[in-house]
This record gives structure tokens, sequence and C-alpha cells, in this order.
């Protein structure tokens, strides 16, 4: 193990490339982290979801007229998030349901282009599960480019993203705009799964979304020290996964969103409060069991 | 003038996918009452509330003093109904108090030390400052209620919407509950509470809004709180008996 690391180290050192993904790969853990506290707090771990796959048809067709990739994901991310809010609005089809029509064909739209595509060097196998050894000092750039972003809409946002996720009511009636809150919220998923396109690909980043902030929901009784958790166990999935992605040579964004995982299920059975393990051994004491 | 020192709701009504929640909703009442919200369950009593602080499309108009809503937003506190809290929120109980200063504070600045200690004044007046540091799902339902109690307070509000406040909780933390609403009643605010079951309904409040879809009576206490409204309103679900000067009601 030590050698291995030793290697790590050493590629690190040496190799331009590789700094610059773990660079990605950081920011990545840090803002999908931050992102997905709210997430999970709202119940929208679907939505997340969702619109990751949804951004697939914007990259094509950003690629097919040589715009920035950036923009037609975000375009069509955006669109999303509006249509299923319109589906489930103005019919009897609950929002899951809108969610699940929604992302399935925006996702099928993005995979029909691609194949018809077929001959270009657009990588299917990249989009969909990243491909972070190959982040050019641009890519990194523009990842924190948005990282920076999305973190100061965050920062300056917090107390209304705060009480609207707790008390939505309480949040209208004092006057905040509760729906642009969403939409903002919504945007900004699109922003940083197009950051997230390289490291861990479209089908994985909702597992950068949700689980670091799962883990962190089990370890904490305080939102804000939830998201500095959370935004740390994104980081550690990602410099662990990035290791042993390049030492056993295997897919970078899948190894990080294992290591994501495994630290969920170590929480999960030994949390102090909140792990199976304690609650178990607590039980039989507590005379009243909680709800 | 009048219309500075009270509340007016003109025929307001509400459709939820064309069905009919409320309909011609209209009375006065006036500032610093405790005005009670009554009616069977689906009476639209939430409904009434929600569409008086714009939250739900309605038709008619709601004066609060002579100003619409929004003018006035910052002024209103609002108590949810319990179900409707996810308590496992990783929130603590002072945590939900300073939600109360949220809107006073603008978005470029902290939270002051000032915001803190009106927080922490508040908690006190519910006598819940001991539980500051605890998660809001460890509480129990009194005391949960105290504490978003305490968060209105914090707000400085001039009004107080309540939805069933009292439903599933102690008897120890209703009478704080009910005594603190009556100080902030003597200090002009005025408070709206939906209530559920109709006992104590006279020693509670000041006037009543009795409703079921339509309005069945408003007024003085005394003045609706009578057999014949409340059969109307009940429709035989609940019974009513009078029995010399007490008057007992049989919930349903
Ligand atoms: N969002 C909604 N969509 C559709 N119908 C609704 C909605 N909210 C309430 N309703 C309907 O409107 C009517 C009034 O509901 P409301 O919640 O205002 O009653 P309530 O008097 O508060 O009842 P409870 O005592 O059970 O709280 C009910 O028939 C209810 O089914
Ligand atoms: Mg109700």
């Amino acid at each position: 193990m030590i050698e291995n690391i030793n290697s790590f180290i050493f590629q690190l050192l040496n190799y331009p490339y590789l700094q610059n993904a773990l660079f990605a790969a950081v920011l990545v853990g840090i803002i999908c982290g931050v992102i997905g506290c709210f997430i999970i707090l709202r119940g929208m771990a679907l939505m997340g979801d969702a619109i990751s796959h949804a951004v697939l048809p914007g990259v094509v067709i950003a690629y097919m007229l040589g715009a920035s990739f950036f923009v037609g994901a975000v375009i069509t991310g955006v669109l999303t998030a509006l249509a299923i809010g319109f589906i489930s609005q103005n019919s009897r089809i609950k929002e899951d349901s809108a969610i699940g029509i929604m992302f399935t064909a925006m996702f099928a739209a993005g995979v029909v282009l691609i194949t018809a595509l077929q001959g270009t060097s657009v990588d299917l196998w990249h989009i969909l599960f990243g491909n972070v050894l190959a982040v050019s000092r641009t890519d990194l750039y523009f990842t924190l480019g948005i990282g920076i972003f999305v973190l100061g809409t965050i920062v300056i946002f917090y107390r209304p993203l705060l009480l609207s996720t707790f008390d939505e009511t309480m949040a209208k009636a004092t006057g905040l705009p509760v729906k642009w809150i969403h939409y903002m919220l919504m945007l900004l998923l699109s922003f940083v799964t197009v950051a997230s396109l390289q490291t861990v690909g479209i089908i994985l980043v909702v597992a950068m979304l949700i689980t670091p902030g799962a883990t962190a929901y089990l370890l904490t009784e305080r939102f804000s020290v939830m998201l500095f958790l959370s935004a740390f166990f994104g980081v550690v999935s990602a410099v662990t996964g990035l290791f042993f992605s390049v030492i056993y040579d295997v897919s970078s964004g899948a190894s990080i969103v294992l290591v994501a995982s495994v630290l969920f299920a170590i929480a999960f059975f030994f949390a102090p409060k909140q792990g199976l393990v304690f609650k178990m051994l607590k039980k039989p004491k507590n005379e009243t069991v909680a709800p | 003038m009048a219309d500075e020192r009270s509340i007016k709701v003109d025929r307001l009504s509400v459709h939820y996918h064309g069905q009919t929640a409320i309909r011609d909703i209209t009375f006065t009442v006036s500032k610093g009452m405790i005005v009670g919200v009554i009616g069977p369950n689906g009476a639209g009593k939430s409904t009434l509330m929600k569409a008086m602080l714009g939250l739900e499309k309605s038709k008619g108009e709601v004066l609060f003093f002579g100003k619409k809503i929004n003018a006035i937003r910052k002024q209103v506190a609002y108590v949810p109904q319990r179900n409707s809290i996810d308590w496992d929120f990783p929130v603590r109980v002072e945590d939900v108090v300073l939600m109360g200063r949220f809107m006073h504070i603008p978005w470029y600045k902290k939270t002051s030390r000032e915001d803190r200690s009106r927080a922490r004044e508040a908690l006190e007046k519910v006598g819940m400052q001991e539980y500051s540091n605890r998660q809001i799902g460890e509480l129990s339902g009194g005391q949960q209620q105290r504490v978003f109690i305490a968060r209105a307070l914090a707000q400085d509000a001039d009004l107080f919407f309540l939805d069933e406040p009292f439903v599933g909780i102690d008897v120890e933390s209703e009478k704080i509950i009910v005594e603190l609403l009556h100080q902030l009643s003597k200090e002009e605010k005025t408070i709206f509470i939906i209530h559920h079951d109709l006992s104590k309904v006279e020693k509670y409040f000041d006037e009543l809004v009795l409703l079921n879809q339509t309005l069945i009576h408003a007024g003085n206490v005394k003045e609706v709180y009578k057999p014949d409204f409340l059969k109307e309103a009940y429709r035989g679900s609940a019974a009513v008996i009078n029995e010399g000067n007490e008057m007992v009601v049989v919930g349903p």
C-alpha cells in the first residue's frame, strides 16, 4: 500500500495531466457535495438524476454545432426542469412520473443523436462515465469558474435557501420567491452536472450529489456542518477514488463513486447517533421507541 | 380611519381543480384581537388562511390595515401545521428560532449578535432555553410547538397566523402558549388561530370565524358561539347541548 501511495505521489508530481485530474476531482467533490445537501433535504434525488441525464442531448447538439457544450448542457438541463414542473402542474401526473417521462425522453434523444453521428469523435462512453485523466488546463479553469459561481451563489442565498428548504410555507408567507429559488437550484444543478461530466460522467453524477450528503446527514444535526462534511466526503472520495483508478487502472468515475459508497456504508453502520449498530445497542435500555 | 385598525376579508373564494374549497368569505376583525377560525374537517380553514396570506390563488380582496398582503409580509408570522414539517431536518432549536430573524437581515449581512439575542429571548419566553442545542426531532410535540411560537416571537411581527397550534400538545405547553398569545394581544398584535375542536373556544378567543366552505358566521365569540350556528357548521357531526347558562359541546 505504502508503495502504491508513493507511486501515486510520484506520478502526481511528474505528470501535469494527473494534477489537472486531481484538482478537477476535488472541485467536483466539493460542489457536488454542497449542492447535494439541498437536493437530499428537498427530497429531490430523482430530480438530480433527471437533470444530469437531460444534459446529454445538449452536449451532443452543442458538439454538432461546434458551440460550447456548457451552454448546450445548461439549456437542456433547465428546459427539462421547466418541462417537469409544467407537466406536473398542468395535469394529474405526479411529479415523480413527470420526472421519469422527461429524463428518459431527453436521454434517449441524446443517445439517438450520438448514434446518428457515428464515426465522429464524440465518445459516448466518456460522456456517460467520465474520463478524468483527459481533463485539460482549460477544462480545469472552466470547472473552477463553475465552482466559484455555485459556491458564491449558495453563500449569498444561504438563508433563503435554508428557510425555503426547511419550511416552504413560512418562506412564501414572508415573501421569498420560492419558485425562483427552486429554478435557481435547478440551474446550479445543471452547472454542477456539466462540471462533473469529465470526472464522473452523466450516469454517476447523481451518486456524487446524493451519497456524500447522505453520509453527512447521518453524522450531524446542523445544516451548516452538513454542508462542510458533505464537501469533505466528496473530496475524500475524489482523491481516494482517483488513487485507486491510477494504481489499478480502472475507471476513475466509478472508483470515486465506490469510495463514496463505502464511506456511506461506514456511517450507516457506525455513526454515533444514527448508526445502525449503536441504535441496536441502545434499544433495550430505552423504554420509549423513537418514532 | 377604521381601515387602519382592521383586517377586511371581502368575498374570498378558492377553487382547487374546479372544486370549491371556500366561497365568498367576508368578515372584518379589528386589530389586537385573538381570532379563532373554526369549522369541521375539510371546511377550508387552512385554505382560508393561505388565501389570506396570498399563498393560494384566490378571488376576492383581503386588506390588512388598509394594505395588501405584499406590503406587510415582513410583519406576518406563520406557524405551520405540525405535520408539514420534516422533523428529521438537521436544525437545532436555536437555528429554527433564528429563522424568525431572517427577513430582517439584508442579504449581504451576517446574522448579528442582536439577532441572536432576540432569538434567545424568544426561546426564554416559551421556556425552552435549556433545549437550544437539541435537534428539533428530539422534542415532544408541545415543545416543538413552543419552538415555532418562539420563532414567530423572534420575528417581531404584527400579525400571527397559527395553524392548529394545540393539536397533540401537553397541557403545560398549551398553557404557556395561550398566556403568550394573550400577552401579544395586549400589545395590539392580531392573532389568527385555526382551532379544530370546540373545547375552550370561549376561553381562548375574542372573535370567531365559523365556516364550512361558506361563512356561517363571524364576530364576537359570544355572538358566534351559539348552538344554531355550530349545528349549521358541523351539520350533525357535533352534538351541541344547552344546559342553562353553560353550553356543553361534544365533538365528533
Ligand atoms: N392543494 C390542494 N389541492 C386540492 N385540494 C385541496 C388542496 N388543499 C386542500 N384541498 C381541499 O380543500 C378542502 C379544504 O381543505 P383545508 O385543508 O383548507 O381544510 P381544513 O379546514 O384546514 O381541514 P383540517 O381540519 O383537516 O385541517 C378539502 O376538501 C381539501 O381536500
Ligand atoms: Mg387544515
